[in-house]
């Protein structure tokens, strides 16, 4: 008889993100996650893709989101969760070289001056 | 979520996010679909909120409670949450004697205004097949027991009429408000494969 209901869980970086520490965990509403804009899910699938692809280790994240989170707190900053989370993206591509600051002030600018304008993903 | 375009500017989070994003799939690091996957499989479980908005809201006032289970695709667009494919959205009521569950044995038919996009397992075929034959065998596998004496009644969803289940109210809520309700109603229990939580349970 084939299994119906799924582990809620189903795969590695799910467990770890369902056992975050309760200092570091996702904003949750009625026990789901919610993203407040569509950038927050873009960010958020971006570490969680990055990481089901082997191109770094998940403590290496929660490492530097933890670090955010206990800085921004400490000095009350206004931040919110996921412009913590996306500083701690940042921050581990960069760390792993995957890209240079260079590179992303260059493609800042180029979509600030509308001379770049990709085919964001509109959800 | 219907995944409106926003008119107004991006954020500076926003951009930064998309140029990220962009450069990492400019080096081949990641895969934009593998992004768009990640973001799909968490984003399906927002949706049901607006459902258990309408739940809560049934529960504290008995004239909408009566509207909803006599029309709810007009009580359920009081609220402003329409556009289910041109499809009537019906709301079955539990009672203590009367467990409803929804299933779509063809496909995937699914209120999804109100609940979002189904959870894998609605898609699967296991469930859209057993859950007709013998319902409380997979309503026990959701944890879900039944006395003998309650009645299940399985619906079959279609391109026109999506059924929603409306959940008995928890005992112990009398004080609690709209809000604190919304809190204890979870998709399963508006697909009728769960109960409402207890206040106990959310804490």
């Amino acid at each position: 008889m084939d299994k119906i209901k799924e582990s809620p869980v189903t795969e590695s970086t799910d467990i770890r993100i369902a056992n975050m520490d309760e200092s570091i965990a996702l904003p949750r509403s009625n026990g789901e996650l919610v993203f407040e804009a569509p950038w927050e899910g873009r960010a958020f699938g971006i570490a969680v893709a990055l990481n089901e692809d082997g191109q770094y280790d998940w403590s290496e994240f929660q490492a530097r989101l933890a670090e955010e989170i206990a800085e921004a707190e400490r000095t009350d900053a206004p931040s919110t969760y996921y412009e913590r989370w996306l500083a701690s993206l940042e921050r581990l591509v960069l760390d792993k070289g995957m890209i240079t600051p260079e590179e992303i002030e260059t493609r800042m600018a180029e979509y600030a001056s509308g001379q770049r304008n990709d085919d964001w993903h509109q959800h | 979520m219907s995944g409106q375009h926003h008119p107004e500017p991006e954020s500076y989070a926003a951009i930064r996010a998309r140029a990220i994003e962009s450069l990492l799939v400019e080096k081949g690091l990641i895969a934009s679909d593998a992004v768009d996957a990640r973001v799909q499989a968490y984003e399906q479980d927002i949706g049901p909120l607006n459902g258990a908005r309408v739940v809560a809201h049934a529960w504290v006032d008995p004239e909408y409670r009566t509207r909803l289970l006599e029309n709810g695709t007009e009580a359920i667009a009081e609220f402003g949450y329409t556009g289910a494919q041109g499809a009537e959205i019906v709301v079955l009521g539990n009672t203590p004697d009367i467990q409803n569950v929804v299933v779509c044995t063809l496909c995937s038919c699914y209120p999804w205004p109100v609940l979002g996009l189904p959870p894998t397992w609605y898609k699967s075929h296991a469930y859209r097949a057993r859950v007709v034959i013998e319902p409380r065998a997979v309503l026990k596998e959701f944890g879900l027991e039944l006395d003998d004496v309650v009645e299940v009644r399985v619906w079959d969803s279609n391109s026109d009429i999506r059924y929603m289940v409306l959940p008995e109210r928890p005992s112990g809520t009398e004080g609690m408000t709209e809000d604190q309700l919304m809190a204890l109603v979870s998709r399963d229990s508006m697909i009728g494969v769960a109960k409402a939580k207890s206040p106990a349970q959310v804490g």
